[in-house]
């Protein structure tokens, strides 16, 4: 089967768990374990075929001209390390079954678990780099999601704020990195990267990438001065460190190395940079583990610092050590796995994690006991166990390097220091909580947890000692498998035995244990007499000081930018915007001719000399009274859209004329609505203007001045010069023939143009459902809620024309007469609305018109008979209009794509029915009914939302409260 | 014809940019709906100023620009006078729900001196 589906399966089943039962904890983990079984088993079954350095390879072209390929590409690392992955998956999944609260959302869980899993899957088995680093990040992501789970707990927020910054930093780091390589290499794949060792080493751009793409590493495994972000990532809950924090995720920095490391490794540099950090993290983080009191502290302390290991293994450059690192990278794997796992039990069974208040649970939970040790020994790397193998293959690797003297001198030296802190920080954590006076005060009473979830611990446990006492059966032929990516090729020589002899290695080790375990005592009489409570030394400063001091500067530093360059008050921002245009507009004129041109020019008739009269006072007029006089604004500004509807029909543009006089109406009784919320204003002849106010304004009129004379010189113009060669005769030309319709600028609208026309009616619904949707929560200001002062004066049992009618009964009232008119209007009106659609795709009128005249006529229906009365009578579901007629259109685009046609190719019928004769039916006729239809609604909804609010049950609270005043 | 119209576009834009510049939320509002009309009627008449010609195909006329006017503009005018209305529409509710939230009609929510 396809390797494509071995990645999808994991994404595709994380969509299905995010949408089961939010707290069906069995279900879920029966779900998600099932998928991590069948991947697990999918996986391991690969390996016969990758074997002796088999690679299996797949790819689907995505943009080929650009030679991007998806690719997946399975060799024997990439295996082992999907080994890992699916398998503790599954085990990790079993174990949260158990650990997580049956008050947590699990779904969650499970649903960004499994993508984790995806996402690392992608990692290991990408085959293109760039590929390779949007997996990387996504882990990044979901590692952000997962440790913010509890995410109303602040150390959670942070420790995934931390994570996520550190790690996706590093990612970015990692892309240009990997940008850098495929440009010195020429390609991205990772098949022709891996063959180009030689010309990436010798490339001069060679220590740049280097870096870059070891900082991606660093960063996502913990390495110094990167590691602070993993303790901090102990905040989330324990299966998800077990899987991200020991097996997976933070392996993903030490598996680039591994994945590269046949061709970037073998240099200086990268000794220097690879090795000094593996080195320094490696003694620093078992230093700080053994200073811990939280068990999963102590664990990722010790992770960090065997993080540290496998990257000092990496960066030896002997073949040998990366075997030993990639040999390691297993181990740790199981063993670190299992004792989060462990850590999690104890938690779960005795309330706390604090290894001071912990003290003989053996008593208590034997059989946890014994598989914590187990594992622990394994970490400190006792014999018969795992950690064992790789540890001594790790001090071989330091004793028997030949590299620089002083190299030689320290290394051996540092191995045994760190196994020393090791043997260490694995007796606090597991002799500590396991032996001594059982503690007394904790907050529950331990006991053995259900037997299921010590299942996966014991399965792990099960895989240490395996391995560690027949390595060669039981691990030999995976690790050769894994190891031949990594050294390219050639495995050199080594042995997987538990004896090798009296060695420096196991010399090394005995020192280790025995100077372990003296310490450890002198540690732990200290930590009675209530010393050395924190780490020693490094505590005070470490990257996480740094990291927040960074944070907080960078935060500063934005806020200091943002007050200096920009505002939020509105009207420097508009004056700003509108001089950036006329600057622009100026500019752009700048070497141009200017001039007019001399094209045929129409006479002006003394009509049109007085429309724009007109027109332009009623503009002037608008500009002038819109901040005392707003009603008379209004008129004003309705006398010159009336000016600019007349221009259109004036100049062959009946549609336009059309759609600008019912679009007027609406516009009109829009703002009338709007006006009733408006703070009262008088114009205060007292109130003396201050001089930066003159000031402003003599500014502000400059510019309308400035901007209104270009825009009139720029249309003069336009008018005056030659016309350049227009697209229009085109559409002219195959409006009818193809178009089904002689009204060229409707068939524009509904066919040439319609994805453009599907667009716009989708802006109105939605313009329409978000007034609806802010409406919805108004508040309005109080001294608006009152009734206007005229109807106060006149008391309400007065039989009086002035005060509206306050029951639907009497709708009549004075308005009886337009009432009746305006009902016996509207079907009227409906048979012009019906009109203008019909004839729309030959003659002036469609869906627009129409549908705003349908409008119009309903709102007639509301201003005079009132909103109550109409909605008592109908109700019109205007949401649903906006959705029909959406539908609709949409749907008659689809239906040409059903056809075989580009979404939205119209086709005309050519009818011939009787007594009618020959009309013309285009599909477009649908498309334009949706265009009514959602006009209709639009407008509607917009303008009764605006009037429900007179209605609303806001006015008695505010009287209420206008009354206790 | 062509001239007054220019400045006829001129005086709506000019008038638009006055009142989009001042402080009262309505005043802004009035703004825009009168740099809509300057906008569109600009837009129209890059098609050029035509009389009795209007792009409704009469079969038997050649399809040319000497026989109709640019029908292009329009088509584009159209689509923008319904979106102005619903962008109109928006503005004022979107201002009204400030004013009720800050209690003054202020572009910035300052509260009257």
């Amino acid at each position: 089967m396809s390797l494509f589906l071995l990645l999808i399966l994991p994404f595709a089943a994380s969509v299905v768990t995010a949408l089961l039962p939010t707290r069906a904890r069995t279900m879920l983990a029966g779900t998600t374990g099932a998928v991590c079984a069948v991947l697990a088993v999918w996986v391991i079954s690969l390996f016969p075929r990758i074997q002796d350095g088999g690679v299996l390879r797949e790819s689907i072209p995505w943009v080929p001209s650009l030679g991007l390929e998806l690719v997946l590409r399975v060799d024997g690392l990439a295996w082992m390390f999907a080994v890992v992955v699916t398998v503790i998956g599954a085990l990790v999944c079993l174990y949260a079954r158990y650990y997580m609260s049956p008050n947590d959302p699990i779904a969650r869980f499970y649903s960004l678990f499994l993508a984790f899993m995806g996402a690392m899957l992608g990692v290991v088995l990408s085959g293109n780099l760039l590929q390779l680093v949007v997996f990387w990040e996504l882990t990044s992501l979901v590692s952000f999601l997962l440790i913010g789970y509890w995410h109303h707990r602040v150390d959670a927020q942070r420790g995934a704020r931390m994570a996520l910054i550190v790690t996706g930093s590093g990612g970015l780091c990692l892309l240009a990195g990997v940008i850098l390589l495929g440009q010195i290499v020429g390609s991205f794949d990772l098949d022709q990267v891996l063959a180009s060792g030689e010309r990436i080493r010798a490339h001069a751009l060679y220590p740049v990438m280097l870096v870059l793409v070891l900082l991606g590493a660093f960063t996502k495994s913990a390495q110094f001065p990167f590691h602070f972000w993993l303790p901090r990532a102990m905040a989330a809950p324990t299966p998800v460190s077990a899987y991200l924090h020991s097996a997976t995720m933070v392996k993903a920095g030490v598996f680039l190395m591994a994945r590269f490391w046949p061709v970037l490794s073998g240099t200086e540099l990268w000794f220097w940079l690879v090795g000094g950090v593996g080195a320094t993290t490696l003694l620093l983080g078992a230093y700080a583990a053994m200073f811990q009191h939280d068990l999963k502290r102590v664990l990722a302390y010790s992770t960090i610092s065997h993080l540290g290991l496998i990257t000092l293994l990496f960066g030896l450059n002997s073949p040998l050590a990366a075997v030993a690192g990639v040999f390691h990278i297993m181990n740790h794997a199981t063993f670190k796995a299992s004792l989060f796992m462990a850590a999690g039990i104890v938690d779960h069974e005795t309330g706390t994690r604090d290894i001071r208040r912990l003290n003989g649970l053996f008593a208590a939970m034997p059989r946890t006991g014994v598989l914590a040790l187990v594992a622990t020994a394994a970490m400190a790397g006792v014999p018969l166990l795992n950690g064992f193998l790789s540890k001594e293959m790790f001090f071989a690797e330091t004793v028997f390097l030949s590299s620089h003297p002083g190299v030689e001198l320290v290394l051996p030296v540092l191995a045994t220091l760190a196994s020393m802190f090791a043997v260490v920080y694995s007796l606090r954590f597991g002799y500590d909580i396991f032996f001594g006076e059982p503690s007394t005060e904790l907050p529950r009473v331990p006991e053995e947890p259900p037997l299921w979830m010590r299942v996966p611990v014991m399965f792990l446990v099960l895989v240490c000692l395996v391995v560690g006492i027949v390595p060669g059966i039981s691990i030999g032929p995976s690790l050769a498998a894994a190891a031949v990516p990594v050294v390219g090729g050639d495995l050199p020589a080594y042995s997987l035995v538990l004896w090798h002899g009296v060695t420096p290695p196991l010399v090394m080790s005995l020192i280790a244990v025995i100077s372990g375990i003296v310490a450890y005592r002198w540690l732990r009489a200290q930590h009675v007499r209530g010393r050395l409570q924190d780490t020693p030394v490094v505590s005070r400063f470490n990257g996480r000081i740094l990291f927040e001091g960074a944070l907080v500067a960078a935060t500063r530093m934005a806020r200091a930018i943002v007050r200096m360059t920009s505002t939020q008050r509105l009207q420097p921002q508009l004056f700003v915007v509108i001089l950036t245009a006329l600057g622009l507009a100026l500019l752009a004129a700048r070497g141009l001719p200017l001039g007019w041109g001399d094209r045929e020019r129409l006479a002006a008739s003394h009509e049109f000399v007085l429309l724009w009269i007109i027109g332009m006072v009623c503009a002037v007029g608008a500009a002038a009274t819109a901040k005392y006089h707003r009603l008379v604004a209004i008129t004003l500004m309705g006398g010159a859209g009336l000016c600019t509807c007349l221009t259109f029909a004036w100049f062959s543009a009946p549609d336009l004329a059309l759609t600008q006089l019912v679009v007027e109406v609406v516009t009109t009784t829009l703002f009338l609505l709007g006006l009733r919320w408006l703070p009262m204003r008088h114009q205060d002849m007292t109130v003396r203007i201050a001089g930066r106010d003159h000031l402003r304004r003599g500014r502000d009129l400059l510019l309308a001045l400035l901007a209104g004379s270009g825009l009139a010189t720029l249309s003069f113009a336009l008018l005056t010069r030659p016309a350049p060669n227009s697209i229009s005769p085109f559409f002219l030309d195959r409006a009818l023939p193809e178009g089904g319709g002689s009204n060229v600028v409707n068939v524009m609208l509904v066919d040439f143009r319609a994805l453009d026309t599907l667009g716009e009616i989708t802006v109105l619904g939605a313009v329409a459902l978000t007034v609806y949707a802010l409406l919805r929560r108004f508040r309005p200001p109080p001294e608006s809620v009152s009734r206007p002062r005229q109807q106060r004066a006149v008391s309400s049992q007065t039989e009086t024309d002035l005060l509206p009618p306050r029951h639907d009964q009497d709708a009549g009232g004075y308005l009886l007469v337009p009432a009746m008119i305006s009902r016996m209007l509207l079907p009227a009106a409906l048979v012009v609305a019906a009109h203008f659609f019909l004839r729309g795709h030959n003659q002036p009128g469609g869906g627009f018109v129409a549908g705003l005249t349908i409008a119009i006529s309903l709102l007639l229906l509301y201003v005079v008979s009132g909103t109550r009365w109409v909605e008592a009578r109908t109700e019109l579901k205007l949401a649903r209009w906006i959705a029909i007629g959406l539908l609709l259109g949409a749907g008659t685009g689809m239906g040409a794509i059903l056809l075989g046609y580009p979404f939205l190719t119209s086709h005309t019928a050519h009818l011939t029915l009787p007594l009618v004769g020959e009309i013309h039916f285009p599909s477009a006729t649908f498309f334009d009914l949706g265009v009514m239809v959602v006009v209709v609604g639009a407008t509607l909804l917009i303008l009764t939302s605006i009037a429900h609010q007179s209605i609303r049950s806001h006015r008695p609270v505010a009287q209420a409260r206008q009354e206790a005043d | 014809m062509e001239f007054l119209l220019a400045i006829a576009i001129g005086v709506l834009g000019g008038s638009g940019v006055w009142l989009v510049l001042r402080p009262r939320t309505f005043q802004v509002v009035m703004g825009l709906a009168l740099l809509s009309y300057a906008v569109n009627l600009f837009i129209f008449s890059i098609g050029s100023l035509v009389i009795n010609r209007p792009p409704l195909v009469v079969p038997g006329q050649p399809a040319d620009l000497a026989h109709y006017t640019d029908p292009m503009p329009q088509s584009l005018v159209l689509t923008a006078i319904v979106i102005g209305f619903a962008t109109t529409a928006l503005f004022l509710v979107v201002l009204l729900a400030a004013r009720g939230l800050s209690g003054t009609d202020h572009v910035d929510g300052d509260v009257d001196p």
